[in-house]
């Protein structure tokens, strides 16, 4: 009963199917429950939550990741699976916790720093963070630095990643760690930075812990650093 | 079922209604007078037993009529043409059906020519900093062979946006002659591609040869009729208006034997038809219009095809220009004049004058690609591969055509724009509003599988400093080259080898 719902959990999740008004990707799953459905009724069942996520969720995801990797799936594909999983994620969330865990593999905290409105790249960084298990709070854009730190200390977040698009808001990321170290929060805390006009060394040089060239490389970096 | 080619469902119209009938009027005129100078005798019986006024005169060493046709040939000529060909093919599936009132395009390739270009990859090593080395294609030019024709049909075989072949490769092995060019090009081709094969004949006397050869494929004399595996080129006319004498007598032999046959006549602009469109396209719709008669003539309602392919003179050589506006203008016009007559339509996209892959080459293909289909003529000759002017066929260059060609086809959709889709893509704008992320990508999945959406450029390189697209479509023919031949079977290559004379005993594949 319980291996028959995880390989449902699983398939779905290749299919990027939040719920079950969710078309997919192939034929034939209209109308069935999609990943959030699934992991309700597992639950439900009592199917245990580590088997939920390590055999349903994380699977399906390192084979949605093999797909893209051989050429099979294309972003699109990532980002609905990585948005079910996490999806799924938020209502397991209270089942990890009772469970002893921490919740989450960790809290991170995202924003497009302030001036900034661009956030596609970052709302990728983020859907693939949560899909990959992450609970992350993401605070959109235009984000001032102060605003961050406060909300970074408030959550207790291990990671904190940082989106500029423009040469000119690439200082108020600068600002933003500088910020952490006025409240001596930056032991506490490490420090991503993202988007196309940032690099490895403009990393180095305001004291960021790493920079990511995508989404992918996001997820490799949370997975290090937390 | 035959293939699909691509449906351009509101072609291009460059001629309002007025000035086609006056290149049509302006043509018939012509036609009369000065009239065409015939070089052939029993074309010039046919024409004159239909009424054709004839006069006899001497062109240097040879005998020549002045003939002047009168509007009433080329109407009955206009009326017998069938609006439908169909142009068979060994697998069934690849039949092309040509219908003038339709708005099906199919492209092929073509035709013929001297060179062949060979790819290397290569390391390159910089002088100035030796640690900088670099893979760059290198490219060889060298005459074709009979191998290189099989090697062809074998990659075109395999281009899914190729519909129909032209052999590309002029075969110059020592051990061809003229004696034995015919048999061996065409069966070259026919063993070695699924599709259907259309060429030109280089020596009358092999014709028969070439005919029955075609029978054993299809099967017999009634089946290859009902699914004509090979057609026929015929350059009956040479610009400006004079009608060959040996070429004459094949399209009539052809015309009699009820095999499709395409009337090309390619002057060029310049130097033999004018320069101006107005007078090229009167003069060459002339020209054609005379093959059709002299075809319909030889046999009323045989299946023929209008072949305009008026191309541009290179004003400092005075060498043909395929990827010039001209060219362009010429093609589309032809074109319209085909529909007008409802007559299929040949016509050419897709030459580079640049002698090799490279950025001028892409800039005049894509031009070309872009625009003469959108006229919608039947089928397109010429698309695959050619470089120089069609002197130099490179297989690189056919892959990268091909994809060319599908980049076009992709443009003559048809927009999808009516209530239901609206209601469908209204709610996705609703939906989306409500996420957080807004982002409306996971919309793209289906669609992305369906074909729906155009891939990325197959071809890119993953370095950000060097053009990598040759040395990608060189890989690409590689893994064509090594999948299986579609082969002519033991029987029929062993009927075919009992029957036909002349054919190289090393174009058998199942002579070990
Ligand atoms: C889309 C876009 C916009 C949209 C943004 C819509 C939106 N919802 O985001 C709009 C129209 C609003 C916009 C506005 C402007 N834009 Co704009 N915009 C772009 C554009 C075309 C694409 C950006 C994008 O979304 N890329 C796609 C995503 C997937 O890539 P990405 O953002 O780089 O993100 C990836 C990685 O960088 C990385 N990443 C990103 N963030 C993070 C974070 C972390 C932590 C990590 C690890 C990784 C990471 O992962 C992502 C996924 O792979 C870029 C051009 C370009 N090629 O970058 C210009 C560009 C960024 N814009 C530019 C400009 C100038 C502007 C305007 C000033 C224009 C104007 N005069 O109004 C305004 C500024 C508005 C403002 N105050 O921010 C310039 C910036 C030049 C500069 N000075 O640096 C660019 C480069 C265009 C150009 N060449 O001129 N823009």
């Amino acid at each position: 009963m319980s291996e028959k719902i995880i390989e449902q959990i699983v398939a779905n999740v290749l299919q990027g199917r939040r719920d079950k008004n969710d078309e997919g990707i192939d034929e034939g799953y209209d109308g069935t429950p999609g990943v959030t459905e699934l992991v309700e009724e597992a639950l439900e069942q009592g199917v245990p939550v580590e088997k939920v996520l390590g055999e349903g969720l994380s699977h399906g995801m390192t084979l949605v990741g093999e797909k893209y990797e051989s050429g099979e799936y294309f972003i699109p594909d990532m980002l609905a699976a990585a948005e079910a999983v996490g999806a799924a994620m938020e209502i397991m969330e209270p089942y990890l916790v009772k469970d002893g865990g921490q919740g989450s593999k960790g809290k991170i905290v995202m924003a497009t720093v302030e001036k900034d409105q661009h956030d596609i790249g970052k709302n990728l960084v983020t859907i693939m963070l949560k899909g990959a298990g992450y609970a992350v709070v993401d605070l959109g854009v235009n984000v001032p630095a102060a605003r961050i730190v406060e909300v970074v200390e408030q959550e207790n977040a291990g990671l904190l990643g940082l989106s500029a698009l423009l040469d000119t808001t690439m200082p108020f990321m600068k600002e933003t760690i500088e910020e952490l170290k006025n409240k001596n929060l930056k032991d506490n805390v490490r420090v991503m930075i993202g988007g196309a006009p940032t690099n490895e060394d403009f990393a180095r040089e305001i004291g960021a812990d790493a920079h990511g060239k995508d989404a992918f490389a996001a997820v490799k970096i949370a997975d290090q650093l937390l | 079922m035959s293939r699909e080619g691509v449906q351009v469902a509101k072609p291009y119209q460059r001629m309002t209604r007025e000035q086609i009938e006056l290149v049509h009027r302006t043509s018939l005129e012509l036609l009369e007078k000065p009239g065409v100078l015939v070089y052939s005798q029993e074309a010039v019986a046919l024409l004159s037993d239909a009424g054709a006024k004839v006069t006899q005169t001497r062109e240097g060493e040879y005998d020549a009529w002045w003939v002047s046709i009168p509007p009433s040939l080329v109407q009955k000529a206009l009326e017998s043409a069938p609006s439908k060909v169909v142009l068979g093919a060994r697998n069934p599936e690849n039949q092309i059906v040509m219908d003038a009132k339709g708005y099906h395009v199919y492209f092929g390739s073509g035709s013929e020519t001297n060179f062949w270009l060979d790819v290397k990859p290569e390391i390159f090593v910089s002088q100035e900093n030796p640690e900088n080395q670099r893979v760059f294609p290198t490219i060889t030019r060298r005459r074709g062979t009979v191998a290189d024709l099989c090697k062809s049909a074998h990659l075109s075989d395999n281009l899914e946006n190729l519909d129909f072949f032209i052999r590309n490769v002029n075969i110059q092995d020592p051990d061809i002659n003229e004696g034995n060019k015919d048999v061996n090009k065409f069966f070259a081709s026919l063993n070695n591609i699924t599709k259907h094969v259309m060429g030109g004949l280089t020596d009358f006397g092999q014709m028969d040869h070439v005919v029955r050869m075609a029978e054993i494929i299809a099967g017999g004399r009634e089946e290859l009729l009902k699914n004509p595996v090979i057609s026929f080129i015929t350059s009956v006319i040479k610009s400006p208006l004079q009608v060959v004498d040996e070429t004459a007598e094949k399209l009539i032999k052809i015309a009699r034997l009820g095999l499709p046959v395409v009337i090309s006549s390619s002057p060029q602009g310049g130097s033999t038809a004018p320069i101006d469109e107005a007078g090229m396209v009167a003069q060459v719709n002339a020209e054609v219009l005379t093959g059709i008669i002299i075809n319909q003539l030889a046999q009323p309602g045989a299946p023929v095809i209008y072949g305009a392919v008026p191309v541009r003179a290179r004003m400092d050589d005075l060498h043909d220009m395929y990827g010039v506006p001209e060219f362009c203008y010429y093609n589309t016009s032809c074109a319209q004049m085909a529909r007008f007559y409802e007559v299929p339509c040949y016509s050419t996209a897709g030459v580079g004058d640049a002698k090799v892959p490279g950025i001028q080459a892409a800039a005049e293909k894509m031009f070309t690609h872009a625009v003469v289909p959108r006229s919608a003529p039947d089928i397109v000759h010429y698309a695959f591969g050619l470089l120089e002017k069609t002197n130099t066929f490179c297989p690189e260059q056919a892959v990268l055509d091909n994809h060319h060609i599908g980049m076009v086809k992709f443009l003559y959709r048809e927009p999808r724009m009516d209530e239901s889709e609206m209601e469908r893509v209204k709610e996705i704008i609703e939906e989306v509003m409500q996420t957080p992320h807004r982002l409306y990508s996971r919309y793209t999945r289906r669609l992305l599988r369906s074909g729906g959406i155009f891939p990325a450029y197959p071809f890119e390189g993953e370095g950000d400093d060097q053009d990598e697209t040759l040395l990608k479509t060189h890989e690409k023919v590689q893994e064509i080259m090594g999948r299986p031949r579609q082969h002519l079977s033991e029987a029929i290559c062993r009927e075919i080898y009992e029957q036909i004379p002349g054919l190289l005993p090393r174009l058998n594949p199942y002579e070990a």
